[in-house]
């Protein structure tokens, strides 16, 4: 690349300060859901179970990180006038992929994520980072920004369904954690949890967590 | 080589990078479908078997079994015929590999399907034989599971209910294929609506086909046998149900075969009460 770039000059393999924060940050600091508030409508439908959070969060990470990866490789070449197409294209394709490949190898839970996997095209993180971060950053950055911002969606999502699927089915990964009445145990299951809204409820009280922490995330009215 | 901006927002430029885009992207995405296509249709296939043993109640729907354990159950506790719709018989078991046939393949190939009487649940083309599941425990036939598929409102939905030996009460029913709208008609799926088919009968005591998905809640199976709780949010899936499994039981389906089936097991003509 003739042009050099501002955010890294520290190459792919250099991982100093700066590479680390692009990576981390975004998995508390800057996490797209509980301080951008993007992609909040995958984790209401998939987090009813941890099973399904953790492969639909693993998908994204790998959809964001090469979409990233690939958008970056391309910035200095990509005509603007149609660069938010050209980003499409390339984040549709690599989820038809994940898609592809959760069908030959975990056929069962691809057809519970029924149309969420292919729904990652719409999530806002993915275009957001592409757009955002990809298309003025070096390939190394925005491979570690795509990660980050995956990892911090895909966290997101699992604690969500941990909630979710502890309170309103007793388990954990599908093993019983809280035996259920009707099973014989004591666990009276919360049935609201298993409905979109908890999942509404769920994000909430950690972004009031995550801003009582970092009170520096909340906002001046 | 990094362009200036000008040059790369002309016009040539701009189609013969869009142009390349899509062949890349095109490439990586058939290269993936093609290669990936035979393990998606075995897996397709195993969890369609899997699928005859859920309605069968051998599986619990939501567990988690193995291809080889599947495949178990499937020799151990089933004997798969073929039913050849024309006549209302099984063809004879010797000699021919039921598991293996392929009825959507059949009923997709001219040369094995004919066209379908007209019909309310979207049945265009019905293969000439269908493949009847013998659920068998100690030597006897425990309950058979069938092959049921219709249009639905997305596209064909695919299913398998498992009967009494009276040939008429419900067991089992899962749809195990099905392209409903999630959390509306994609209901259907559903293992709890699903259980609320068992104990519900397909005929009534005239021998029609009468079992019917309702707007609303039905009684319990015992007050309210031939109707099921509708899927609210979902008219048109829950009227697909009823059109395909009283297709499916009438005499153009399974109905014939079902007839003599019950009357081999003791349980005389006509349903029992």
């Amino acid at each position: 690349m003739s042009t050099p770039d501002t955010a890294s000059r520290a190459g792919v393999l250099g991982f100093g300060t700066a590479e680390r924060r692009t990576l981390l940050a975004p998995i508390v600091d800057n996490n797209p859901i509980t301080v951008q508030v993007l992609g909040i409508c995958s984790a209401l439908a998939v987090t009813t179970r941890m099973d399904k959070a953790l492969v639909l969060g693993i998908g994204v990470i790998l959809v964001i990180a090469a979409a990233n990866l690939a958008v970056s490789l391309l910035r200095h070449h990509t005509p603007p006038s149609i660069r938010i197409i050209v980003e499409l294209s390339i984040i549709a394709s690599l989820v038809i992929l994940v898609d592809q490949v959760l069908r030959a190898t975990m056929y069962e839970l691809s057809l519970e994520l029924s149309v969420y996997v292919g729904l990652i095209i719409t999530n806002c993180i993915v275009m957001g980072r592409a757009e955002g971060f990809a298309m003025n950053n070096p390939p190394g950055a925005s491979l570690l920004d795509g990660i980050g911002n995956g990892l911090g969606y895909a966290l997101l999502l699992v604690l969500v369904a941990f909630a979710r699927e502890l309170l309103g089915a007793g388990k954990v990964f599908g093993a019983t954690v809280l035996p259920l009445v009707k099973d014989g145990g004591w666990y009276e299951p919360n049935g609201l949890m298993l409905l979109a809204p908890s999942a509404l409820f769920i994000v909430a009280l950690l972004i009031w967590a995550v801003r009582t922490v970092r009170p520096a995330q909340q906002e001046k009215d | 080589m990094a362009l200036d901006p000008k040059r790369r927002d002309s016009a040539p430029y701009t189609i013969a990078f869009a142009a390349a885009v899509c062949v890349v992207c095109a490439l990586a995405v058939s290269l993936a479908a093609v290669g990936l296509q035979p393990r998606q249709q075995a897996n397709a296939r195993a969890y369609m078997h899997k699928n005859v043993l859920i309605a069968a109640g051998l599986v619990q729907p939501g567990e988690r079994v193995g291809d080889a354990e599947v495949r178990r159950l499937l020799a151990e506790r089933i004997e798969v015929r073929l039913l050849d719709f024309a006549t209302g018989k099984l063809l004879p078991a010797d000699g021919l590999d039921a598991l293996a046939y392929d009825q959507r393949r059949a009923r997709n190939e001219p040369a094995t399907s004919r066209a379908a009487p007209p019909n309310r649940a979207g049945v265009a083309r019905l293969p000439h034989y269908g493949q009847v599941y013998l659920v068998k425990k100690d030597g006897r036939v425990e309950q058979v599971v069938l092959g049921v598929e219709g249009l639905g409102m997305w596209g064909t939905i695919y299913g398998f209910v498992a009967l009494a030996p009276d040939g008429n009460t419900v067991r089992g029913l899962t749809y195990y294929d099905q392209k409903e709208t999630p959390g509306l008609g994609g209901e259907i799926g559903n293992p709890s609506w699903q259980a609320l088919w068992q104990g519900r009968r397909g005929y009534d005591e005239r021998g029609q086909a009468r079992i019917t998905v309702i707007k609303g809640a039905a009684g319990t199976p015992e007050q309210d046998p031939l109707r099921v709780d509708g899927l609210s949010g979902a008219t048109i899936t829950s009227n697909a149900i009823t059109q395909l499994m009283q297709f499916w039981l009438s005499e153009h389906g399974y109905g014939r075969w079902l007839e003599t089936f019950r009357e081999s097991n003791g349980h005389g003509k006509g349903p029992s009460g």
